[in-house]
């Protein structure tokens, strides 16, 4: 498999698995009364300022043989979890955790309240508002999540570097091949797949922010009219 | 003490401190039997927090909440049902209607566990009972700020509650539109007889809806009963205030005729006198006596051979239109605020620095503690 294939295939794992439990977690912090709700949101936010290494560092450690996810991993299924998919996967969805999850708090906490008090009184319990009201309303937030989480980990280098190494078709993505090129002095094939990458990101920006245009045309906000 | 519970009734007993300040508490008993009763007092009085309170949105520190025999609400016991369950309707301020839904899918909303064809049926009914049945494609943001009152009043009526709470529903909708709204409440609710709570501060409303009023301030239920009742012996200065007293003048009493049951009271440090209707007092109290700003007849020469007791002479010092009104000061040693039509403005040639008289009724004055 060519290494920009194997990239593409982590980014949609991981986008579809941070749009799976980012959501949740993104209720919760958006409408949780809970004091302590800090403690979980610096949580969510650390891999914005922390070096790839630093995560990827920690992630390898606890999927090494002896750590605990490796080990429970070996238990479950008779082989480790560094250097395979799977681990990069995981660790993936770490480092891009924050950028599914902060836009969908964001869109959960720009629904009027109101909205959400209007479908309890009117019967409708928490699921149900959930899935009539908050989801339709913050459809782009969610837009927003996939993209930004799929564009973040299609580019990502330190983390697979340092929790996949390098093994072609396994976990040698297309920022891994790129370096690889220009160590090699392969300049032209790395430009090909750097261009390719940087076309990719620029595309998948301009989607995200025609969504969150379209949010803004006068049909979707009545209620800021007075 | 009565012992027959009104099936339909809202009881409720709330105590609630505010999070925000802690020197608010709402501290109320109020029952509503069956019949729009008016909720009334200034901003800030905790109008809504008692509503939010009743449905289920916030919950009281102390009390009970029933409907006739249902417990929506007992601290004592425990019991707390959640506002999804509690059947009470409540139609907000912003009014909340869903705006990525038509109007047909916002007043489907509420009906979600009866057939097909039962909720077909209702929500043709109530769309015509409110008029609106041209606009079930529209969005909200498509629609008329009243088009929009009768969608969310339609879409709160249709799930067939137990107790109906309006928080200023029909807020900035001219008088007509606001009249045939109130119109089509009345007629709905002449069938289903459920108590409704209606929240405002404006005088006009409490005249065209109420049967009852609750008024309320600072957390405390003031007054209550027919709107003349309570509105127009205002004992309460704030209250006062809020319903549109806007001449609101201290003075001493100096004079009492208890055959009569009237007194004279100086007005502040004028020289001026007016009499009054009699209340405890003694000579040399001081009162504080409300007027309202319609209530008072303006001359431009002295008037003789009225019954009004009062006429005193003063000068206008300024002279404002509002709409369809003009809005006097008039200085007679103490400031009066005199409502008079424009016509009147021009028929008087009325104008700044005019000599006038200002003639009051004795029972138009009113005292307030």
């Amino acid at each position: 498999m060519s290494s920009l294939a194997l990239s593409f295939e982590l980014a949609v794992c991981v986008a579809a698995i941070l749009l799976l439990i980012g959501t949740p977690i993104a209720y919760w912090l958006a409408y949780s009364n809970w004091q302590g709700k800090f403690l979980l949101e610096s949580i969510v936010a650390l891999p914005l300022v922390l070096p790839p290494t630093v995560l990827g560092f920690y992630a390898l450690l606890a999927m090494g043989p002896h750590g605990p996810l490796g080990k429970l991993w070996i238990a479950l299924f008779g082989h480790g979890l560094a250097f395979t998919f799977t681990g990069l996967v995981l660790a993936s969805v770490v480092y891009s955790f924050p950028f599914a999850v902060q836009p969908l708090i964001a869109s959960f906490e720009g629904i009027d309240r109101k909205l959400l008090d209007a479908s309890a009184v009117l019967g409708a319990g928490k699921w149900r508002t959930f899935r009539r009201v908050i989801l339709p309303l913050s459809l782009p937030g969610a837009v927003t999540a996939l993209v930004l989480s799929f564009a973040h980990t299609l580019g990502e280098f330190g983390v697979v570097l340092m929790v996949g190494g390098n093994l072609a078709g396994v976990t040698r993505t297309a920022s891994i091949d790129i370096y690889d090129r220009v160590q090699t002095l392969e300049y032209g094939e790395a430009n090909h797949l750097a261009m390719l990458l940087l076309i990719t990101a620029f595309a998948v920006l301009c989607l995200v922010y025609a969504v969150n245009r379209r949010v803004w045309t006068p049909a979707w906000t009545p209620w800021t009219s007075k | 003490m009565d012992l027959k519970v009104n099936p339909t009734a809202l009881v409720a007993s709330i105590r609630k401190e505010r999070c925000e300040s802690a020197s608010f508490v709402l501290d109320v008993f109020v029952e509503l039997p069956p019949g729009i009763s008016i909720l009334f007092g200034p901003s800030g009085a905790g109008k809504s927090t008692l509503l939010d309170c009743i449905s289920g949105l916030v919950r009281p520190d102390a009390g009970k909440i029933t409907i006739g025999e249902h417990v929506l609400f007992d601290s004592a016991m425990r019991e707390d049902v959640p506002p999804q369950k509690r059947r009470i309707a409540y139609v907000f301020q912003t009014l909340a209607l869903f705006p990525h839904l038509t109007v047909a899918q916002n007043i489907e909303y509420g009906l979600n566990d009866i057939p097909e064809r039962k909720r077909r049926t209702q929500v043709k009914e109530i769309l015509a009972a409110f008029r609106v049945e041209r606009l079930r494609n529209q969005k909200p943001a498509q629609i008329s700020g009243g088009e929009r009152q009768r969608t969310a009043l339609a879409r709160s009526l249709v799930t067939e509650p137990r107790v109906l709470l309006l928080d200023e529903p029909l807020t900035g909708l001219d008088a007509g539109l606001k009249a045939a709204i109130v119109e089509d409440l009345r007629a709905w609710n002449a069938a289903k007889c459920i108590p409704i709570l209606y929240v405002t501060h404006n005088r006009e409303e409490v005249d065209a809806l109420g049967e009852r009023v609750i008024a309320i301030d600072n957390g405390r239920v003031v007054s209550h009963g027919t709107p003349m009742d309570v509105l127009d012996a205002p004992r309460r200065k704030r209250l006062a205030q809020a319903v549109g007293f806007e001449n609101l003048l201290d003075a001493a009493v100096v004079g009492i005729r208890e055959p009569d049951g009237v007194m004279r009271v100086r007005l502040g440090e004028s020289r001026c006198e007016i009499e009054v209707p009699l209340v405890h007092a003694n000579i040399g109290d001081h009162v504080q006596v409300a007027i309202r700003a319609g209530d008072i007849l303006l001359a431009s020469e002295h008037p003789h051979g009225l019954s009004a007791r009062n006429v005193i002479d003063g000068r206008i010092t300024s002279l404002e239109r509002r709409g369809t009104m003009c809005v006097a000061r008039v200085d007679c040693g103490v400031t009066f605020v005199v409502h008079v039509t424009p016509g009147a403005v021009r028929a008087l040639d009325l104008a700044a620095n005019k000599p006038v008289w200002l003639v009051l009724k004795t029972h138009s004055c009113h005292l307030v503690d």
